[in-house]
């Protein structure tokens, strides 16, 4: 008997860039019959279901406007963990911070992670993320050793490469749309030190920045680049390429030290005095054209010495975390990402035009990111031979229409040049988009799926409504 | 509740989305507020009992934007049963809700020596008791969203009970009273409740019999304006035309052994 009721449940959710909110009825289940109970309201109800992690989607993958949410950061267990084998079996809700501090003191570290420690295994598995290692490692799917799922039907299945191969590869990737991942188990990576060896290296232009990036991949674990998209000409996609490798055998004197947790630990504090949780407060003065600008000139002027130092796997991994709240720091409005995929040989000339539209319509990405990608094998993959290249806007009341229409211009490229695009980022990509770069075939797969393990279309998220539609 | 023909689009962080339903919207203040608040960049549920209005209404809205703006949703607000259902549904089509108007309101005019509890009854379940019924569920939904509007229209006749038309003075003071309240419980939560009163309105209630006989009345596309005014403003009580405050000022200070005596 289902003891869940609507009233005041309803809350108002919104994206991690606070551009978009959407109420719902929140629900917080703590096992997998109470995900069935869910269901079973909905089903009465009329109302659709989505699932929300810790709610780290730049769009709308964890929202489901006047629908039933569930909030599954209360499923939280990490179930088993072998520190011989190296592998974890962990409920949904278990954020990737949980699980380094839980396997990192013991020599594993997560075979792949996202620039924030705060996303949960369901929502990374959903998204099918991708880490620094992409080009190395493929997506986090390509760990999963097996997950088990609550389908809408009521059913539970376990799924892994070799059973339930189909619901496997679709799930991981399938935005929560097919069922609830209640259990999943992965493999992690051994490390031999609690440190990796960081190179730095400026680039002085795109043409370089993804020559460097495509070059230094076979030589490292990790590749990032960042990249100073306030400035054109000449100087259009300079930056920094940051490339890291594990320590191996005694290139770290001392592992049983550095593996410590609280050697890995993010200081809360600037030199040890200024809380970093306020430090949004300070960046919101810089977050326009003029303050970005001036910020990204000095990041680079900075980058200019080529150097290699030792960084904690944390410090080096969750960029994101070092300023608390730093979303917040652009405004009212909140912020997008548009985050583009693009095969190597048709990146740089997709990037330079993309890169000067934007600054020549005055609404240039404060922040640019880039990354080395490969190909994997998930049915909803955004990932390829080439590159990525991630870029943040600032949104408010004044330029929704022209960024509106800059960013249908960049589909328009990306889709011209063989690109692909990312679900738990962009918020703008619309179903003609989607059938462009994942195929017909891949969507009636999908859809395929859908309806067999959600006949009755309980799962729904604003993102499935955007993209897919009513069928 | 018609199955669904088509749905609303979806808002992304660069097309939000501002989400109303308008209940009574094919009266004249009911159609001329929808065609305003769909102006004003509203996506909108209408809900009436008159289904042969409702969706040429729509039509007609949805012809002058590139997106729908508004769906039909036929109800009668005297069915209180099914009120928690179609807010439910209404509030999953539009993927949120940011403003309820309640315009749906009926007049019967007695003659002077008639007593007629049919037509006072319609008059308070209508005026009344169906919006007691949409609101009660949407001040919920509001209460735990902590933000939104309420907009009541509601009436200068719920001033004072007069010789004129005791049962409609009755519904429309009880529900201006209940709307007070409402303000009072939901303005601590973020919620705005705003009392329209429009005085005398250039619609099809003043072409009744008995009706009496237009005095500054105002067309529906200046209440609409006034309503629409009030809800931007996040106003609490509004007289669509001024010149009523003055008269219901002095209506309400008329001592009640001379106002027994008098015709008004």
């Amino acid at each position: 008997m289902s003891t869940l009721t609507l009233e005041r449940n309803f809350f108002p959710l919104q994206n991690f860039g606070h551009s978009l909110t959407a109420p719902a009825y929140v629900f917080k289940p703590r096992c997998a019959e109470e995900i069935c109970e869910a269901f079973e309201l909905a089903g009465k109800t009329g109302l659709t279901v989505a699932a929300r992690g810790a709610g780290r989607s730049y769009n709308d993958a964890s929202l489901n406007g006047g629908g039933i949410v569930l909030d599954l950061s209360g499923m939280n267990r990490i179930i088993n963990w072998d520190p011989v084998t190296g592998r974890v079996a962990a409920e949904p809700g278990v954020t990737l911070e949980q699980l380094w501090q839980r396997v990192e003191p013991e020599g594993w570290w997560p075979p792949v992670v996202s620039g924030t420690m705060f996303t949960t295994l369901g929502g990374c598995l959903a998204a099918n993320i991708h880490g620094k290692n992409n080009f190395r490692m493929g997506p986090i799917g390509e760990h999963v050793i097996e997950f088990t799922a609550i389908l809408p039907t009521g059913a539970e299945v376990t799924c892994s490469p070799n059973k339930n191969a189909d619901l496997f590869y679709a799930m991981i990737s399938g935005l929560g749309m097919l069922g609830i991942f209640t259990s999943i188990t992965m493999q992690m990576k051994r490390i031999e030190s609690g440190l990796l060896e960081v190179h730095a290296w400026p680039v002085h232009n795109l043409h370089e920045h993804l020559a460097f990036l495509f070059d230094k991949a076979p030589d490292f674990d990790y590749t990032v680049g960042w990249m100073d998209t306030m400035t054109g000409g000449k100087s259009l996609g300079r930056g920094q390429i940051h490339a890291a490798n594990y320590l191996h055998g005694d290139e770290d004197p001392d592992p049983q030290k550095t593996m410590k947790l609280e050697n890995q630990i993010l200081p809360p504090r600037i030199f040890g005095v200024f809380p970093k949780s306020i430090l949004y407060i300070f960046m919101k003065p810089f977050a326009n054209n003029l303050g970005w600008s001036a910020v990204n000139t000095a990041k680079y002027v900075a980058s200019l010495r080529a150097h290699t130092f030792r960084q904690s796997h944390a410090a080096f991994h969750f960029l994101l975390d070092y300023v608390p709240n730093w979303e917040l720091s652009y405004g009212r409005g909140g912020l997008i990402q548009y985050q583009s995929f693009l095969p190597k040989e048709t990146a740089e000339e997709a990037w330079r035009g993309m890169l000067n539209i934007s600054l020549k319509r005055g609404m240039p990405s404060y922040l640019g990111v880039t990354k080395r990608h490969r190909p994997d094998q998930f049915l909803m993959t955004h990932a390829l031979d080439g590159f990525s290249l991630a870029l943040d806007f600032k949104v408010t009341n004044g330029n929704r229409a022209k960024l509106s229409a800059m960013l249908q211009e960049f589909d328009k490229v990306v889709l011209g040049a063989g690109g692909r695009f990312y679900f738990a980022k962009n918020s703008e990509t619309r179903p003609e988009t989607a059938m462009r770069f994942l195929g017909e075939e891949t969507i009636a797969k999908f859809r395929k799926l859908k309806k067999r393990c959600d006949p009755n279309g309980i799962l729904e998220s604003d993102l499935y409504r955007r993209v897919f539609g009513n069928p | 509740m018609p199955a669904k023909k088509s749905s609303f689009p979806s808002a992304s962080p660069l097309h939000p989305k501002l989400r109303g339903i308008i209940i009574g919207a094919s009266g004249g203040i009911g159609t001329a507020l929808s065609h305003r608040l769909a102006r004003a960049g509203y996506t909108l549920a209408l809900v009436d009992r008159n289904e042969q209005a409702l969706g040429p209404l729509c039509g007609e809205i949805n012809k002058g934007y590139e997106e729908t703006r508004a769906l039909p949703y036929v109800s009668n607000v005297t069915d209180y049963d099914t009120v928690p259902d179609a807010l439910r549904h209404i509030v999953a089509d539009l993927g949120g809700l940011d403003l309820l108007v309640y315009v749906a309101g009926v007049i019967y005019f007695p003659a002077i020596d008639e007593y007629n509890f049919d037509e006072d009854l319609k008059m308070v379940e209508v005026n009344l008791l169906g919006a007691m019924a949409w609101m009660n569920q949407a001040a919920s939904l509001f209460q735990s969203m902590k933000c939104g509007q309420i907009v009541g229209v509601s009436s200068v006749a719920g001033d004072r009970g007069r010789v004129g038309n005791p049962g409609y003075n009755t519904s429309k003071a009880g529900f201006t009273a209940y709307l007070e309240g409402l303000r009072n419980r939901l303005t601590r939560h973020g919620v705005n409740v705003i009392t329209i009163k429009p005085g005398m309105v250039k619609t099809e209630m003043l072409d009744l019999p008995n009706a009496p006989r237009a005095v500054f009345a105002v067309s529906p596309e200046k209440a609409a304006e006034g309503i629409w005014n009030a809800i931007r403003k996040r106003k609490q009580q509004v007289y669509i035309s001024g010149v009523w405050f003055w008269i219901m000022l002095v209506l309400r200070n008329i001592p009640s052994f001379i106002f027994r005596r008098m015709n008004i």
